[in-house]
């Protein structure tokens, strides 16, 4: 009897239970949805209107076009952080994914006190950024820092490291990489061991020297994991500003500012919302050209193993 | 000269390794000795505490630690519920509009919240919660990365358990509880690592939206006792800074095989 009124109402019953799913699965991702909504898309289709505008006085907005954007192209401290933030990336990214290379290798092999090396090499990835920024501080305090104190013990003089514009920049890219390097590690120290000990017999039993297998093997089986830490160091090094608040707050004279700290101070500083829209446009659109860089490009590239 | 080769490499890797213990070794040795030992090194110089005493004095850091901690938590717990419905309709339903929202839910991987801090605060500001925690956690508690995270690990689930669990009667919620989030154990570990450390550590939105000692949490506090105008003793400085960063860092020294496994299963995905 069941079975009768089953096969009688069957399309009803199947578009019945579909419609069921969709629900189910509508309520299941409504609050996600509903947060991502107000967090994520609506600031930044917001961010895009608002770069249109521009605060008249007492606040009021008008519409201005491109205006903002012309302004941003003829800015100097725009261009400015630009170039530092391209700087400051070309500084930390090759250099500490090398480090991190080098740091895996040795943490891989049966090297004595291996596991206080991961320790050491690791620890700063849990610091907070501020917290490292107030011991690097002092570390470049003049004269009485860390730093001056060792070099004035071998007779050098003391320097004013964070308050001058050619030293400002390497001194932020040594911290940032003393600070990231131990992260990109354990990748690629996770992408080492999935590497087959048998190809390390038989180039043993070749003859092949370490550099050669490291070079030849190696190296090229590490190559997904290289892209893939690279595009994440290359985000941060957008992303990573906290340590200017404490350190330089983007001096001296914009030398060490990087874009996503100009935003802050156009936004929260000077209080000109609709041009920090606009200069965070161009933040995002920088984000977005790296993510699809990775998703269109490199995803179909790199997965050959 | 094999071996040769081999202990020179191992004295570098050390020199490297203790090289890089050196800022914290540093914060440790000017936190818990007086003042005048900040940059003098001293082994006779004697032990003290009066630093961090004098940090817990001069600022509300018991608020500041309250603050953080119910900051992770709220995080937290509302990033595992939300991801946890959000993966399970993703990876165990098929419905209307599924890869479209799934490619909306990744846009949060590549536009993190982290930079939409302009058109954040007038949201915050237009909900009325500017200088309050749960201002600080809202932009975080959907979580693409959990969401997926989660997915891939319940896409994994053998269809079998399911349609046992299904046999016995159970509602799709009562799957997701018995079944699912049992095995998921392992990405929720992992994930509430990343996410605790992420989060006690964050520093530009909380300072962005936080105005007082109610809301502060204790990286945002740590600035505003640090900062060179107020004019406090540098090895003080460094006991809150030691103060700010114990509880993670204890938690790693005694877990650290656990956050090295789950900083990198959650970063290869």
């Amino acid at each position: 009897m069941v079975a009768t009124v089953m096969s009688a109402a069957e399309p009803k019953a199947a578009r019945r239970k579909a419609w069921l799913t969709n629900v189910n699965a509508w309520l299941l991702l409504l609050p996600a949805v509903v947060l991502l909504a107000t967090f994520t898309h609506y600031p930044i289709l917001a961010t895009l209107y608002h770069s249109f505008f521009s605060l008249g006085r007492g606040g009021a907005s008008h519409f201005v076009g491109l205006e903002n954007y012309i302004y941003m192209l003829d800015d100097d401290v725009f261009r400015q952080v630009l170039r530092n933030n391209i700087v400051f990336a070309l500084a930390t990214v090759p250099t500490s994914i090398a480090l991190a290379l080098l740091m895996a290798v040795w943490v891989d092999k049966k090297m004595a006190g291996r596991s206080f090396l991961r320790l050491a090499f690791f620890t700063p990835t849990v610091l907070p950024m501020i917290a490292v920024a107030n011991i690097w501080l002092f570390f470049y305090t003049p004269d009485y820092g860390l730093l001056d104190q060792f070099l004035k013990s071998l007779g050098f003089s003391g320097h004013n490291w964070l308050g001058d514009p050619s030293t400002v920049m390497s001194c932020l890219a040594v911290m940032v990489v003393w600070k990231e390097a131990g992260f990109f590690m354990i990748f690629y120290l996770a992408a080492l061991q999935t590497i087959p000990p048998e190809l390390k017999e038989a180039a043993a039993v070749e003859g092949a020297s370490r550099w050669y297998f490291f070079r030849r093997v190696t190296l090229p089986l590490l190559m997904p994991t290289t892209l893939f830490i690279s595009i994440n160091a290359l985000i941060n090094s957008f992303k990573l500003v906290d340590q200017l608040v404490i350190m330089t707050k983007g001096g001296p004279n914009n030398a060490s500012s990087l874009l996503l700290y100009y935003i802050y101070e156009v936004a929260f500083t000077f209080q000109d919302t609709t041009y920090a829209a606009t200069l965070t446009v161009t933040l995002i659109a920088i984000l977005a050209a790296v993510a699809l860089t990775k998703f269109v490009y490199l995803d179909r590239r790199i997965h050959y193993q | 000269m094999r071996q040769n080769g081999h202990s020179v490499e191992t004295i570098v890797a050390w020199a490297l390794a203790l090289l890089w213990l050196l800022p914290l070794a540093y914060s440790l040795w000017s936190a818990f000795h007086p003042s005048e030992y900040a940059t003098r090194f001293d082994l006779t110089a004697s032990l003290t505490l009066d630093n961090f005493a004098r940090a817990w004095r001069q600022a509300p850091f018991a608020r500041y630690y309250v603050n953080t901690l119910m900051l992770v938590s709220l995080v937290l717990a509302c990033q595992l519920v939300i991801a946890t419905l959000a993966a399970y309709a993703f990876a165990r339903f098929r419905f209307f509009g599924r890869d479209v929202l799934f490619a909306l839910v990744l846009v949060q991987l590549m536009i993190m919240p982290d930079v939409l801090i302009v058109e954040n605060y007038r949201v915050i500001g237009a909900l009325n919660l500017l200088d309050t925690i749960p201002a600080i956690a809202l932009p975080y508690i959907a979580s693409a990365f959990g969401i997926f995270l989660l997915r891939q690990t319940f896409k994994s689930v053998p269809n079998e358990l399911v349609e046992a669990a299904r046999v016995e009667g159970a509602s799709s919620l009562g799957v997701l509880w018995r079944v699912f989030v049992p095995l998921g154990k392992p990405t929720y570990i992992a994930f509430g690592l990343v996410s605790v450390s992420y989060h006690w550590n964050n520093f530009l939105w909380p300072l962005i939206v936080t105005n007082s000692v109610e809301s502060r949490p204790l990286t945002v506090g740590l600035a505003v006792f640090g900062a060179p105008e107020t004019g406090v003793d540098w090895s003080v400085i460094t006991a809150a800074t030691v103060m700010t960063m114990a509880p993670l860092l204890l938690a790693f020294l005694l877990f650290q095989r656990q956050f090295v496994q789950s900083f990198m299963r959650a970063g290869i995905r």
